[in-house]
């Protein structure tokens, strides 16, 4: 196994407070597939997010149409959350990288299971982001303390009150 | 915590913040007691969210509660794992740990140094689930591997066996349970996860009594299961409650859907909602507060416990002594490289004159209580042959450790000089 990947909590909270829009490459239909449960949690947190994933083009998941590309995806990105297998995520990302101006992409986030190393160098050397091997759910809930009701270990020490909305 | 992410901070302050982060709506700095048992949905979307488990949230207390969740996140932090699951009792947590993995006709391999009541519960109350448990000496790693059978679906030993003085080789099990496919899960309940990290020595899952050293006082009962996070329950068909499609939940598979998250999500999820064996709250508060000094009591249990092993070995009225900090324990080795800080504070001691005066001593102790319990501030004295380890054969308790001159101390807090003195004036009075 190549090195650890360690990000820091600032890191991936900047991420997280700084993009609205993410293309999901790899969305399924089927509501127990793992990218359905992460679509529909970043929709209840704010996120548009868009499916790409061309055996389910012209569909509708969770009341947004999923296109066959990234480059059909009308519109600002800001993020592409990567649903495949390590050795397609470097095709996307060099998709991506492809239409980072037209289409505003920052950020490449590859899910947990999913690591391309060489790609993730491809997309820093172009002034990108990269995060591998995390889910942004997971990584969201676990900033905002809502792993921690599971029972799940966060790693977040803190003094701090957190600002929450109320009301 | 991704095992990609190193800890930051030492293990004193995790014990103190882990899990507790200042409460948001009302800035509460120490955890809430939030006796409790339900909480409001936003709309019935939210709902369903919650109960399809597509977010994070709370829905009844037999499933998951805000205090009780602060101490699985403390637990699992203390112990370098990915989550917890908190119960009503040690025992409740050695049935939820083997729940996911077991299925009726399956086996799993136990040490036969086991406390007591475990050997009781893996041997008899199992079998009406038709688990199987066979128990094996396993000082001799091959022991177990000859008791693997292609249903065997655990290993599971104590990392510091009670009644005391046995160390479990770890590393040597652990290699058994990796080649095997099977996860090997140790009961870190006398060593706590300030003695011994278990995880780091090839543990899968951890089981807690939290009723003792955690919690500390002897307040709460309590158990706890921590998963690593780090077995793949996928790897093979052995554990389709994790792997295969789960029926009540429209066929999603947990270790698909939740990866690293599946086995503790399912504990929450499926065991406790079914078997419903759930700490209170308040129970969590009280052991909160008992990890928040944990080290500090375990450096000065095992400093007295040792004082006190040291003290007996050398009295004309003890025949043995069982304690791994002694250097004439044959686990001695075992306990450098396991316990470093210490052996422990729960240990045996054999007194001359067999069955008769051991019960004559527990009963002419003044400073120590003679009770069923281990971990408490006070010092405890018991003799197992005639209560724990009651329900047993003659043949199961000397496996066990507890034969019928054996006396258990669990070495408290107390003043170190007046500890040996009210054993030394029992053991005298005893003999006269």
């Amino acid at each position: 196994m190549s090195e650890p990947l360690n990000y820091s909590d600032e890191f991936l909270r900047g991420i997280l407070s700084g993009v609205r829009g993410i293309a999901m490459v790899g969305a399924s239909t089927k509501w127990t597939r793992p990218s359905y449960f992460a679509m529909k949690y970043l929709q209840e947190k704010g996120f548009r997010v868009i499916p790409v994933n061309p055996g389910a083009a012209g569909q509708e998941i969770l009341g947004e149409t999923c296109y066959a590309t990234l480059a059909e995806v009308p519109g600002s990105i800001d993020m592409v959350d990567i649903f495949r297998a390590s050795d397609a995520a470097g095709q996307t990302v060099d998709e991506a990288l492809a239409l980072k101006d037209s289409k505003n992409i920052r950020v490449i986030w590859m899910q947990l299971g999913v690591r391309d190393d060489a790609a993730a160098a491809r997309a820093q050397a172009a002034g990108l982001s990269v995060v591998m091997n995390r889910c942004p759910k997971i990584e969201y809930g676990r900033l905002h303390s809502e792993l921690s009701w599971g029972g799940f270990n966060s790693g977040i020490i803190s003094s701090k009150r957190r600002r929450i909305r109320i009301g | 915590m991704t095992k990609d992410n190193k800890e930051r901070f030492g293990f004193e302050t995790r014990m103190i913040h882990a899990g507790s982060q200042p409460e948001p709506v009302t800035g509460a700095r120490q955890t809430p007691i939030f006796q409790n048992t339900s909480y409001v949905f936003h709309d019935t979307d939210h709902a369903a969210s919650l109960f399809n488990l597509q977010t994070f949230g709370f829905i009844y207390s037999r499933l998951t509660n805000p205090t009780v969740a602060a101490l699985e996140e403390r637990i699992a932090n203390l112990e370098g794992g990915r989550g917890a699951t908190a119960c009503a009792s040690g025992h409740a947590a050695q049935i939820l740990a083997l729940f996911p993995l077991m299925d009726p006709g399956d086996d799993f391999i136990a040490s036969n140094r086991l406390y007591g009541g475990s050997i009781t519960q893996f041997g008899k109350t199992f079998k009406k689930f038709d688990w199987r448990c066979t128990f094996v000496d396993v000082d001799q790693a091959e022991n177990v591997r000859k008791a693997l059978t292609p249903k065997t679906k655990a290993i599971f030993v104590e990392s510091l066996a009670n009644p005391g003085g046995v160390i479990s080789d770890l590393e040597a099990l652990s290699a058994i349970a990796r080649e095997a496919g099977i996860p090997l899960i140790v009961d870190n309940t006398m060593a706590t996860p300030y003695l011994c990290p278990a995880f780091e020595w090839g543990a899968d899952l951890i089981v807690h009594s939290t009723t003792k050293f955690l919690s500390g006082n002897g307040t709460s009962t309590g158990g706890c299961v921590v998963d690593s996070g780090t077995f793949d329950w996928a790897a093979s068909d052995k554990f389709p409650s994790l792997s295969a499609p789960e029926p009540a939940y429209h066929g999603l598979r947990f270790a698909e859907s939740f990866g690293d998250m599946a086995y503790t999500l399912h504990s929450h999820a499926v065991a406790l909602r079914d078997l419903g064996a759930t700490m209170a709250p308040m129970n969590a508060f009280q052991t909160l507060l008992g990890i928040e000094t944990l080290s500090l009591r375990m450096e000065r249990h095992c400093a007295n416990a040792l004082a006190v092993a040291r003290f007996l070995e050398s009295h004309d009225l003890v025949e043995w002594v069982s304690h791994a900090g002694l250097e004439s324990s044959p686990y001695h080795a075992l306990a450098n490289k396991y316990l470093p800080k210490g052996a422990g504070a729960v240990f045996t001691f054999g007194v001359k004159g067999g069955y008769e005066m051991g019960i004559k001593v527990v009963e002419a102790c003044e400073l120590f209580s003679h009770l069923a319990n281990i971990g408490d501030t006070r010092s405890l004295i018991l003799h197992p042959a005639s209560t724990t380890h009651r329900q047993l054969s003659e043949d199961q308790r000397i496996a066990a450790g507890a034969g019928p001159d054996v006396i258990r101390l669990s070495i408290g807090l107390e003043t170190l000089d007046d500890i040996t003195a009210d054993l030394d004036q029992a053991l005298t009075r005893a003999a006269e």
